[in-house]
């Protein structure tokens, strides 16, 4: 097996995902039969190739470093969940009874 | 006189002769959208009042921009400044961007009017725009099967008359596939020619905006008005766009046309194959050269897409928590809790599917595995086409293994999915151009595409071998009985 139930669950976490018990049961075996059917790639010798990331031929890109105009904080927040003062509203991050 | 069965460049001539106003188009679109919708299912947005009052107003003015007053749909992973935007996706419900993406500005200062948004698999994640949070859209052809995806509700639009154009994006087929499938032009431009400022992103070094049309000059119109370099997206080359109209009505005589064997094996279709081989002995009719070719790789392209696709797609949204904007689940205790239970409950299957995919094919122990050899191998797909092109002015294929599929075949089982994209994802590796016309159609009547491939920034060469097959056949002249 490429990927396990328990390997779907620690990367489903990275990816900050909470799943229930059926969706884990059920990704676990179509991502093994996806990482399977990849594993065609083990086929090619790619020892001395170059990865390409990105198809144009192009370096950093570069700009006259000046202050442009931007969009006002009150625009940038109007779709925010929960806000407060144009400042984005979240849950308490440091629990200090812990 | 039906205006919205017209194609855009009539429309125009019709606009500069004053027969018509763009209200009158506005109306007739209304019409069939009320009488069409409710089966299909096309639009994730859409506001009458809002689009009346926005052709009222231009015509109030002069008009003179290139498109005239003509009406456009807009897939809803692009971004229209205080209009929903959401990708047919739970976790951003309600979202109206702040800001338009560079296209939409574009076909404003050209006098388009926007109509509306069309739905899409949720994210593009997909081939048949099943995984739309608004419903699936159905095929104008064939109300049981899907019109492909993830654009399946730009397609659909445009083949059932509820469109003249519209705009798709296109990550691994998403243009070329709904068109092939729905009997319509679809044009993935070169990576790079068209901005992606303002296109929600799914695999940044893949996507692409491009035209959804229902003929060859319309898709070069409307090309033509979106591309160009853009410094609000710093992978948008800066490179002159040509006029299309004026090269794509020379003659194809003497061009050398490539047909790769790679893609005429294997669970083709029949009658699709047959289809591709009456196009190909047309091309040759009208003077093209065609030769058999090879693009050895061929056979990995799916296998690496689906890599380095959801790669890109876990890292590029993980955006999606549940802070700046769409969904918050109620009753929160802490921030960890906040992004998890967010994103639970805002992605459907197949997000969740790919970025836990992608997030696998980056994480630590699993990356030189999966995602580096990936976009090693992405090097020699690359150099198959290089090679070809060393050649070939265009390379021919089908653009989808089958017609359209039904509704539900497909959608429990994710790798017959990601295999219907077969011949279309090479081009998003390699970065080149590409474009589906109509070709044929199937005994019971489902439209069949052609694929036309070109060099980097030469779509002026693949839309006038389109538009020279185009004008020599009758099949873009089919429309579905709705």
């Amino acid at each position: 097996m490429a990927i396990n139930r328990d390997a779907v669950k620690y990367t489903a976490n990275l990816a900050n995902i909470e799943l229930s018990d059926e969706e884990l049961d059920h990704f676990t075996g179509q991502l093994d039969r996806i990482l399977a059917y990849v594993d065609k790639l083990n086929t090619l010798n790619v020892t001395n190739l170059e990865p390409t990331s990105h198809v144009l031929e192009m370096k950093n890109v570069y700009r006259e470093d000046f202050v442009k105009k931007s969009l006002p904080a009150s625009e940038v927040i109007k779709n925010a969940p929960d806000k407060e003062n144009n400042l984005f509203k979240v849950p308490k991050i440091i629990d200090t009874e812990a | 006189m039906e205006l919205n069965t017209l194609t855009g460049h009539r429309l125009i001539e019709l606009l500069d002769k004053k027969d018509i106003s763009p209200i009158d188009i506005c109306n007739n679109i209304i019409n069939k959208i009320e009488k069409a919708e409710k089966n299909l299912n096309a639009l994730a947005h859409f506001d009458k009042e809002n689009s009346l009052e926005r052709c009222k107003n231009l015509s109030k003015t002069a008009r003179r921009g290139a498109l005239r007053g003509i009406p456009i749909f807009i897939k809803d992973n692009i971004c229209v400044k205080d209009e929903l935007t959401t990708c047919s996706s739970k976790i951003l419900k309600g979202f109206k961007p702040p800001y338009n993406a560079t296209v939409i500005e574009k076909l404003i200062g050209l006098d388009a009017v926007l109509m509306g948004k069309t739905n899409m698999d949720e994210f593009a994640f997909g081939s048949s725009t099943e995984t739309s949070c608004y419903g699936p859209t159905r095929n104008p052809w064939d109300l049981e099967r899907i019109p492909g995806g993830s654009s399946g509700g730009s397609a659909a639009a445009v083949s059932a008359d509820e469109a003249i154009f519209a705009l798709g994006s296109d990550t691994g087929g998403s243009i070329r596939q709904p068109a092939s499938v729905c009997g319509v032009v679809g044009l993935k431009p070169t990576y790079g020619r068209v901005s992606r400022y303002g296109l929600i992103a799914f695999a940044s070094s893949l996507d692409q905006i491009g035209p959804i049309t229902k003929d060859v000059e319309d898709a070069a119109i409307l090309l033509r008005a979106i591309s160009g370099h853009d410094e609000m997206d710093s992978t948008s080359a800066n490179i002159p766009v040509p006029d299309y109209m004026s090269g794509i009505k020379k003659s194809i005589k003497g061009l050398r046309l490539g047909i790769p064997k790679e893609y005429f094996m294997g669970g083709m279709d029949e009658e699709v194959k047959n289809s591709i081989k009456s196009a190909i002995e047309k091309l040759e009719n009208l003077g093209a050269v065609c030769e058999n070719t090879s693009l050895p790789h061929t056979e990995y392209a799916v296998s690496v897409y689906y890599l380095v696709a959801t790669a890109e797609a876990s890292s590029n949204l993980a955006r999606f928590d549940g802070v700046q904007y769409g969904l918050r689940p109620e009753n929160i205790k802490s921030i960890a809790n906040m992004y998890k239970k967010t994103r639970k409950e805002g992605f459907g299957d197949e997000a969740k599917r790919r970025i836990i995919l992608g997030t696998f094919a980056l994480s630590s122990g699993y990356y030189d595995a999966y995602y580096l050899k990936a976009l090693k191998v992405r090097t020699l797909i690359k150099k198959d086409f290089d090679e070809a092109f060393k050649k070939f002015d265009a390379i021919i294929t089908p653009t989808s293994p089958t017609a359209a599929f039904k509704i539900g075949e497909k959608i429990s089982d994710p790798l017959t999915m990601y295999l219907s994209d077969i011949f279309t994802i090479s081009a998003n590796l390699a970065g080149i151009p590409g474009i589906s016309i109509p070709c044929g159609f199937t005994k019971s009547n489902l439209p069949i595409g052609l694929q036309i491939l070109g060099k980097p920034f030469d779509e002026e060469m693949i839309l006038r071998i389109a538009y020279n097959y185009e004008q020599n056949t009758e099949w873009h002249k089919r429309r579905p009985q709705l």
